[in-house]
């Protein structure tokens, strides 16, 4: 009896577990369906899962189109400047905060736990005039020096949090021998983070590549627009180009989706551990 | 030796000091800036703006639109974090039980994160072409009479905030189901043994083990929801721009508007000082909550 209501009870959660990843993947495979067809027949009805259109066409268009290339490599250029950036700066600033004790340690600790919840909207008003007094308006700059002021905090918290675990007894084994902090630092207690570093670096990449209001408003022109923006100019112009929009997203989801499958285990404990997406 | 003693006191303040520039120069500034912008007239824009006092403050919460986008966030607000955890709960669940493989879980795991990864303009793009007349969706709901092949879902100003809150729900559940799922992993499992004994139904063991022992994660969870939903943009935009009739316009598109599409930065100001408070408050109770559980 107990097992049969067991064998049952599988059952219906298998149900529900396959409702559940259809809910989740359906509309992500329906857009890669669509990515492979020609305009003309995405709006087929009924909808056909393959039709005669089928192919790598759409693909063949964006991959040679300089001005949509562009858009991927200024994401690669902003978003890989980002990750460098955040782990250097944020490294030292949780070294900073896990070693030492100074005067102002909880104060400053307190504001960078809480500039996280700093909606980015209260800030672009002013934010646009600091960046043109800067000079950097429509540059690569703009959107690096942005994007690190939105990932240094979780960068921090997460790195001070993991030296944290890490015994005292190794940066001094390293003064002993006549080295110095720095050195201990960057040879002993970074090469001994690598899980924490590739958890934030997931993080940091991907709210770089994925960021959209700042890169709408401190870029202008098509050189300098990152991939989101790029996919964006399609839906805003007048004769929809679905199958072009399509295979721009499967292509600008591809990294995240390929650093996703591989460091599955880092990505999720960058997410269980209060991940701050912007 | 005093100089030692100073290189070393100065030590740390030299480790945080990048830090420290890059936040004051474009965090602090620019929340002080919009301060001050909403008290004057045409800021931005004007060479030699004046002060105006809280006219700015006066003319937001007179106009009706803007009370219209307060309404709009509340429920989309309070729909999405109630949607989230609820769906958290239940995911994680799934994807803790005993009676799957550990491979079978792993799976449904990577499945129910995706939507998670995508950016905005993708998801706008991929519910778009599902929520079109002729997409998918009315094809599907035809078949138990709820739409046709000329529904409608972003143009009528009825449904257009259900629908964005929907995709709002769909794109951020996979966060809060990682965070309950490691949460119900740090359960022990003597808790539901004992409870077992004592012939508690799953509902029981539920209410008073799972629940009670979630509870701290849950607060964070709420309030982090809380700010982030506050906080969303993009989505929204370019699902609908704030339309039709402003029927979408949350919040954050409300002040967008004002400011970029109408060039009103001082009004925008006084809007985003009125988020910025909202937002304050809860970070206040937030930055508690996580040293609280910092010093557990």
């Amino acid at each position: 009896m107990v097992r049969r209501q067991n064998k049952l009870s599988k059952v219906l959660l298998s149900i529900v577990m396959i409702l559940f990843a259809i809910y989740a993947a359906f509309p992500i495979v329906w857009m890669l369906i669509c990515s492979f067809k020609q305009n003309d027949y995405i709006f087929a009805w009924p909808p056909k899962i393959i039709d005669e259109s089928f192919g790598l066409r759409t693909y063949v268009r964006v991959l040679t189109d300089p001005v949509k290339l562009r858009f991927f490599l200024n994401s690669y250029i902003v978003s890989a400047a980002v990750v460098v950036l955040t782990l250097i700066i944020g490294i030292m600033a949780a070294y900073a905060f896990s070693r030492f004790d100074f005067p102002l340690k909880k104060a400053v600790n307190s504001i960078i736990v809480s500039v996280q919840a700093i909606p980015q909207i209260c800030l672009l008003i002013p934010y646009m005039g600091i960046i043109v007094a800067l000079q950097l308006f429509n540059t690569y700059w703009a959107l690096i020096l942005t994007y690190l002021v939105m990932t240094l905090p979780y960068c921090i918290l997460m790195m001070t949090g993991y030296f944290n675990t890490l015994s005292k007894e190794l940066d001094d084994s390293v003064r002993i021998d006549g080295g110095s902090r720095f050195r201990a630092l960057w040879g002993v207690l970074v090469p001994i983070s690598t899980p924490a570093l590739v958890s934030v670096g997931l993080y940091t990449f991907m709210t770089a590549w994925n960021e959209y209001l700042f890169a709408l408003v401190l870029t202008q022109t098509t050189n300098m627009r990152t991939i989101p923006i790029g996919i964006n100019l399609l839906i805003t112009e007048h004769n929809y180009d679905w199958s072009m929009m399509m295979s721009m997203s499967v292509l600008g989801s591809l990294p995240i989706l390929i650093l996703f499958l591989f460091f599955q285990k880092y990505f999720i404990s960058g997410m269980s551990s209060g991940a701050i997406k912007g | 030796m005093k100089n030692n003693k100073l290189k070393r006191n100065a030590m740390p303040y030299l480790y945080i000091a990048p830090t420290v520039i890059l936040m004051a120069g474009l965090l602090i500034t620019p929340i002080v800036q919009v301060i001050r912008y909403s008290f004057y007239d045409n800021a931005f824009v004007k060479k030699n703006p004046l002060p105006v006092g809280w006219l700015n403050y006066q003319k937001v919460l007179t106009d009706p639109v803007f009370w219209q986008s307060v309404r709009e966030t509340i429920f989309f607000v309070i729909v999405s974090i109630v949607g989230h955890i609820v769906m958290a709960l239940i995911f994680a669940h799934l994807l803790n039980t005993t009676m799957f493989k550990q491979r079978t879980k792993t799976v449904a795991r990577i499945i129910y994160i995706l939507p998670w990864i995508f950016t905005a303009t993708v998801i706008s793009v991929m519910w778009k072409l599902f929520f079109q007349p002729a997409g998918v969706m009315n094809y599907l709901l035809g078949f138990v009479g709820l739409a046709t092949k000329n529904t409608e879902w972003f143009s009528n100003k009825d449904i257009a905030l259900y629908v964005v809150t929907y995709i709002n729900l769909w794109s951020g559940y996979p966060f809060y189901m990682i965070s309950v799922l490691a949460g119900l992993q740090g359960i022990s499992p003597d808790l539901y043994e004992s409870a077992a004994i004592d012939g508690a139904t799953s509902f029981k063991s539920f209410r008073f083990i799972t629940l009670p022992q979630l509870k701290p994660i849950l607060l964070s969870l709420v309030m982090l929801d809380f700010v982030w939903t506050l906080k969303t943009f993009a989505i929204v935009w370019t699902l609908t721009a704030g339309g039709p009739m402003h029927a979408t316009e949350i919040i954050s598109l409300y002040i967008y508007r004002t400011a970029f599409m109408e060039n009103h930065f001082s009004l925008a100001s006084a809007a985003a000082v009125f988020l910025l408070i909202v937002c304050g408050i809860v970070a206040v109770f937030y930055t508690r909550q996580q040293f609280k559980i910092q010093e557990d």
